[in-house]
């Protein structure tokens, strides 16, 4: 007999985009046309045969999907425990998860008539994940970037431009990502009629933490495939970092009605989660909006958004998207902390011991499955996701030897 | 009856057209607000419009957002403008004040308690940029029970069904955003903002203010032409900031705009 009383994950968000008391619509006036237009299309495109069949083909062909699972042998045989298995999106085309949504929302993008794609990007992978699709599919394409980010992204701006997209350094606040998100929605509010803004991450106001976990969600089903053909079972713990958090949400949802798996939603603790100097607004932040949504931020007493530190820029965001917010009060998924100098101790690990070089943000899912999984039995397993590669990350980590390449 | 109210009734009396001035409390520095205040009413302003500080202000043109930073630098909270709006009081008891802001400074002081502050130091009205009525129900039960007006912002994009929706929770007036963009950015285009507040006028019969795109005084006398109340803020932001080493020089600067706009609206 079903139990009624329990909660249905796949139920979320209602229909004015709410997981609980977070998430909704706040923005000014004028974008609730646009995204109500945004909500229709995509409703009807997600169930439409013939572009699941298109978004399929690209993921496959153009992206590299599906992405392997390996089993960490000599990572997991370092500290005994459970089995760690890597989700590697840091194969995909473009070096990370990003592209799988940035190829749904710009073929969304297309069947509503769009001709221009903007963008806010803040280490720059969601910055050349959809420069790259749009030059794929020959739309005009817009970055907005933080200076800050800019000057320490040189790379990736680099290649943003080669793929014909333009990067406008943003000038206003901290000059970082949070920033350029805020830059993009002026654009949007601008430039509506031949606009489609693609945003990189869960957040923003609904339908984008819906969408985006959608087409993120394709990680999570392939993860769970994977495992039982691997493995015949499910796996004990899911481990992810979270900075917006769609690489978490994306391997996490499919998985949230199987009760026995556990969730670790992994953040920025920076220098400490003490020094304040950190990205970790579900484990130090509290309930606010921010950029269309309410969630959990970093927050001063007055309610302004306070600067964020974490080695790692994508991780470098003072919210985090309301799935997430509601997931952590649920008491669904765990959300834990971890430092930059963590992070670095298993980018080097997973590096020597595996021959595959880590995202720094990936690092900090990496430093914390493996305390996780020492913790754990042999015949138990912890299925990481890792996001990306740490290709863009190799001037962070050689400056910190004090070398430059 | 509400000083909004009042205040729109004296002025159709008068066959008048209220003329609202925006700046940001406690741009450059706290010290200018409360004098700038009474030198825009001494001026001709109808109402002043009162902008909260905040740290990622999304809906504002690059005019503003540098407003906000200068206040932020100076610490200024949603607490210190209701203190500069309770200073204001002391000596003018009719100007209608309304705050324009975001959610987030109100959702940390909370609701309730924001509204009983604000009510209390003489805040008649509250735009906040980022809550459409859908998920305003906590926020205008605040308001209400402290008698302030919740005005709401109308857009180019507002469809009939979503004009009637916003009418039927605003109060005060409503405030048409003239132009599809943020503060500051553009000329607005007067017929189509003619055809528009025929449209809402069908809606409500609240006063209409028309504000986002008005530099000068013939664009407000324009708008005067066909709106209850011009809102402009930009222009005046922008001369803030070039005085901003001359704080002595911003009423006196900002004076004589508004009673260059007054005049010309008060030409039709």
């Amino acid at each position: 007999m079903p139990t009624t009383n329990q909660t249905d994950y796949f139920g979320q968000p209602d229909a004015r985009g709410h997981f609980g008391r977070y998430g909704g619509m706040f923005v000014s006036e004028t974008l609730m046309g646009p995204l109500r237009e945004l909500r229709e299309a995509y409703e009807k495109y997600i169930l439409d045969e013939s572009f699941l069949a298109e978004l399929d083909a690209d993921l496959q062909d153009y992206v590299g999907r599906p992405s392997p699972l390996y089993f960490a042998r000599r990572l997991s045989e370092r500290r005994g425990g459970a089995r760690i298995y890597l989700k590697r999106e840091d194969l995909n085309h473009t070096g990370a998860h990003k592209v799988n949504n940035t190829i749904g929302q710009a073929l969304l993008a297309r069947r509503m008539g769009k001709t221009r794609i903007i963008a806010e990007t803040g280490a720059g992978q969601h910055g050349v994940a959809t420069a790259t699709v749009a030059a794929r599919l020959g739309l005009e394409c817009v970055v907005y970037m933080g200076a800050v980010d800019i000057a320490r992204q040189e790379a990736n701006v680099y290649r943003m431009r080669m793929l014909g997209a333009k990067v406008v350094a943003v000038e206003s606040g901290s000059k970082t990502l949070k920033d350029a998100l805020n830059e993009a929605m002026r654009d949007w509010v601008t430039n509506i009629d031949n606009t489609f803004y693609i945003i990189g991450t869960v957040a923003g106001p609904h339908p984008y933490p819906a969408m985006v976990r959608d087409f993120q969600a394709v990680i999570g089903r392939e993860a769970r495939e994977q495992i039982l053909r691997q493995t015949g079972k499910l796996p004990d713990a899911l481990v992810a970092c979270v900075g917006g958090g769609s690489n978490a949400i994306g391997l996490f949802y499919p998985f949230l009605n199987d009760a026995s798996v556990a969730m670790y939603g992994v953040e920025a603790a920076g220098k400490g989660l003490e020094t304040g100097c950190h990205a970790a607004p579900l484990c130090a932040g509290t309930p606010g909006v921010l950029h269309g949504n309410r969630t959990y931020l970093m927050q001063d007493k007055d309610g302004q958004i306070i600067e964020t530190h974490s080695i790692s820029a994508g991780l470098d965001y003072p919210g985090v998207g309301p799935e997430h917010a509601w997931l952590k009060d649920s008491g669904r998924a765990n959300y834990v902390a971890v430092t930059d100098q963590e992070a670095l101790d298993a980018f080097h690990e997973l590096t020597r011991r595996e021959g595959i070089i880590p995202a720094l943000e990936s690092s900090h899912a990496l430093a914390y499955a493996t305390g996780l999984a020492a913790s754990m039995k042999p015949d138990q397993i912890v299925l990481v996701n890792l996001s990306g590669r740490g290709d863009k990350d190799m001037h962070t980590v050689a400056a910190l030897d004090g070398m430059k390449v | 009856m509400s000083r909004i109210k009042q205040r729109f009734e004296q002025l159709q009396a008068q066959h008048k057209t209220a003329l609202i001035p925006f700046v940001t409390a406690g741009d450059p520095n706290p010290e200018v607000t409360v004098p700038l205040m009474h030198a825009m009413v001494d001026s001709g302003a109808s109402m002043i419009e009162l902008g909260v500080p905040f740290s990622d202000p999304m809906a504002d043109g690059p005019v503003i957002q540098r407003a906000n930073e200068r206040a932020l630098k100076q610490h200024i909270s949603l607490r210190d403008v209701i203190g500069m709006v309770r200073r204001f009081r002391e000596q003018d008891s009719a100007t209608p004040v309304i705050l324009m802001g975001y959610l987030n400074p109100i959702e940390a002081l909370g609701y309730q308690r924001f509204a009983e502050l604000a009510g209390e130091a003489g805040v008649d009205g509250v735009i906040t940029v980022d809550i459409p009525p859908e998920e305003a129900e906590d926020y205008l039960t605040a308001l209400r029970t402290h008698r302030i007006d919740a005005i709401f912002l109308l857009a180019p994009t507002s469809d009939e069904q979503r004009i009637k929706q916003i009418c039927d929770a605003a109060s005060g007036f409503v405030y048409y955003v003239s132009v599809k963009g943020t503060t500051g950015s553009a000329s607005l285009a007067i017929g189509e903002v003619a055809g528009k507040l025929f449209h809402i006028r069908k809606a409500t019969r609240l006063p209409i203010g028309v504000g986002f795109g008005i530099k000068d005084p013939e664009s407000a006398q324009a708008v005067a032409q066909v709106a209850d109340a011009v809102i402009v803020g930009s222009v005046l932001v922008n001369r803030i900031e070039a005085l901003t080493e001359q704080p002595e020089a911003i009423a006196p600067e900002l004076s004589n705009s508004i009673s260059q706009m007054r005049t010309a609206m008060d030409l039709i």
